[in-house]
């Protein structure tokens, strides 16, 4: 997000490549305003209808509390075993040459081009007690469906590309002379790694963390086959929201979407602002 | 002696880069390589640093083998082209990073790599830049500050790739007279790579002519101005006429050509080609000398003449505007060099092949 208001930044200061700008800027507004802001802002609305107190009462439910810590609880699994897989995987991808690597590297947009039920269906059969994984896991005492584990498992399957996705460009841009640099230095591979090339990618790295991590707070399409959703136990707060607003309680579906909103809201802004303070003397002037 | 390298060579994929490198530099010496790109000493330089190997041939230091150390165990100071400065840190801890990986048991107390950072600092003319970032360093003061982070772990050769090659003109000037003060004043044995022969001429106590892998000419900056030593020199360092002639008894002859200003030469009788500088020829009106003057160009302070032989043979000189005051389009000319280069053979000596690697190079992982 700052990449963008860095660009358009310079861009303003130049020349304008393409005319028109106030059409495509008219354009893009009234898109924002419609698509995305209106239904925030008409959430919000409906939530400040319901008056703090009983907003209160509604989030601090056993019910809701119980499946708004589910949900947490579980997508910071996944966004922590996304950063670790996706900082490998995006290392793997720009470092090494091997026979298949572009198609793997295609595979990682899978999650994205999946329809995300179908993705909840497959996991749940494979880690069913009979499925593939399933037929090994439950006899040792490690139960995936219907367990908190599901729920990051498949939270995780629909979130990984974001990690990949936002450190693989910056490491393929990164300037290999710096690691020779490090080596003449007579810095250590692990040095090399901690000390240059972690610090280059730490703000892109941050970012994908956190979009993963607002990405499985709302994941439900793929959750909810594999979570059997047992009220308190593995009920995630997307569908308690869907059950409120089944039983016709607006009230209720708005309060739980709107904690879901500011938890996600308030973290892509932490990451943004932490990006923009790690970058902010590194741009070349 | 203290760096010796012997029959080194390097080829990437089917492009032999280095084939045979000889090259001996002395303690404190400040050497350069100088060669037009693709001529391997970039190459040359990665490979005494440690960051890339020969297929074959020998390095040494001090007796000993180079080839069996890693970069960081033979402690050599590396200012990369582009600086390759650390984006992230600022100026005092890019200097300071060689000191700190230092293993626990070696690596000096907090204050005294401060205390070598601030001196380094005040040495390299920078100190008010201490909590800078890179990017908000000038061209110059980057150099200055990758010099001071190669400094500063105290290396037994410092090597400079193009260290000036991405600055401007008057920035190269003035840095190029401090980097020969600073080498003058630590002493420390010191390699840079270079495509522009006034740097190397100016700042090289030795200068390594390199071409196509091989060493065309190491020597003292005036000896190889003055006798280069291979036609590929010669044509480098601005011999750009080349006029057949003919040898005999140690004598150059050619029509057209007072030829009595060059010295005796011991090439055998037959055929040769002499090399010459365009300002080192002055043409002389003469009605029986087969040279005519096609074209004149001024300069401001000189003249640039055309002239050509009715053999095709097509020559430049440059002379001052008064020295050629007289001369005018259609003018038979002799020509009178006061300075050449004659090497035996008749046919002009093909180039070397200048060698593909650079695409290569630059292609490299």
């Amino acid at each position: 997000m700052s990449m963008a208001a860095i660009t358009a930044a310079q861009a303003g200061r130049q020349r304008r490549v393409l005319p028109g700008f106030g059409l495509t800027m008219g354009l893009t507004l009234t898109y924002v305003g419609i698509i995305v802001l209106l239904p925030v802002i008409a959430l919000v609305l409906k939530g400040a209808e319901i008056g703090p107190v009983r907003f209160w009462a509604i989030v601090t439910a056993p019910r809701t509390l119980a499946a708004l810590q589910l949900t947490i609880t579980a997508a910071a699994l996944a966004a922590a075993f996304n950063a670790a897989y996706g900082l490998l995987m995006a290392w793997v991808l720009v470092r090494y040459r091997f026979p298949g690597r572009r198609l793997l590297d295609a595979m990682m947009d899978i999650p994205f081009a999946l329809p995300t039920a179908v993705a909840g269906l497959s996991l749940t059969a494979l880690f069913s007690e009979n499925g593939w994984y399933g037929q090994f896991l439950a006899p040792a005492g490690f139960p995936v469906v219907y367990t908190i584990w599901g729920v990051a498992i498949a939270m995780s399957f629909t979130s990984i590309p974001f990690v990949v996705r936002t450190v693989q460009p910056i490491l393929e841009d990164m300037d290999r002379s710096q690691e020779e640099a490090a080596r003449t230095l007579g810095a250590t591979p692990l040095q090399i790694f901690v000390r240059v090339i972690f610090p280059a990618i730490l703000p892109s790295f941050l970012v994908g963390t956190t979009i993963a991590f607002a990405r499985s707070l709302g994941e439900f399409g793929a959750v909810i086959f594999i979570a059997g959703n047992l009220p308190m136990k593995t009920e995630i707060a997307s569908l308690l929201a869907v059950i409120r607003l089944e039983e016709y309680d607006y009230n209720g579906a708005a309060a739980i979407a709107l904690t879901l909103v500011a938890i996600a809201m308030v973290l892509l802004v932490l990451s943004n602002w932490l990006q923009s303070r790690l970058t902010r003397r590194r741009v070349p002037a | 002696m203290s760096l010796v390298i012997s029959h080194l060579a390097r080829r990437f994929g089917a492009t032999p880069v280095l084939r045979g490198i000889e090259l001996e530099v002395r303690q404190g010496e400040l050497i350069a390589l100088l060669g037009p790109s693709g001529s391997g000493k970039t190459t040359l330089l990665r490979i005494i640093a440690g960051l890339d190997w020969p297929d074959a041939g020998g390095l040494s230091f001090d007796g000993t083998d180079w080839l069996a150390k890693s970069a960081a165990e033979r402690r050599i100071g590396f200012v990369f082209q582009h600086y390759a400065l650390f984006p992230h840190m600022t100026v005092r801890d890019n200097i300071a990073f060689g000191l700190t990986v230092l293993p626990r048991a070696t690596r000096p107390g907090q204050a005294q790599i401060a205390a070598t950072v601030d001196r380094l600092l005040r040495f390299l003319q920078i100190d008010g830049l201490a909590d800078r970032y890179p990017a908000e360093l000038s061209g110059g003061q980057r150099q200055r500050v990758a010099l001071g982070r190669a400094m500063a772990i105290e290396p037994r050769v410092l090597l400079l790739d193009e260290p000036f090659g991405a600055l401007d003109a008057q920035v190269r000037r003035d840095l190029r007279r401090w980097l020969r003060g600073v080498h003058d004043s630590t002493g420390t044995t010191t390699i840079f790579v270079t495509h522009d022969q006034e740097e190397a001429f100016e700042l090289a106590d030795r200068v390594v002519v390199m071409n196509g892998g091989v060493v065309e000419q190491i020597g003292h900056p005036d000896e190889i101005y003055d006798h280069p030593a291979t036609p590929f020199v010669a044509r480098f360092l601005g011999l750009t006429v080349e006029l057949p002639i003919a040898m005999r008894a140690g004598r150059a002859e050619a029509s057209g050509l007072d030829l009595s200003a060059l010295p005796r030469r011991a090439i055998p009788d037959g055929p040769a080609t002499l090399f010459l500088r365009p300002a080192d020829i002055q043409p002389v009106p003469d009605p029986a000398a087969p040279f005519r003057v096609t074209e004149i160009a001024s300069t401001g302070a000189l003249l640039r003449i055309v002239a050509e032989s009715d053999t095709g043979c097509r020559i430049e000189a440059e002379v001052s505007r008064r020295e050629g005051r007289d001369l005018r389009v259609g003018h038979a000319v002799g020509l009178r060099p006061a300075a050449g280069q004659i090497f035996p053979g008749g046919a002009t000596p093909l180039a070397r092949p200048a060698s593909a690697p650079k695409a290569l190079k630059e292609a490299r992982p």
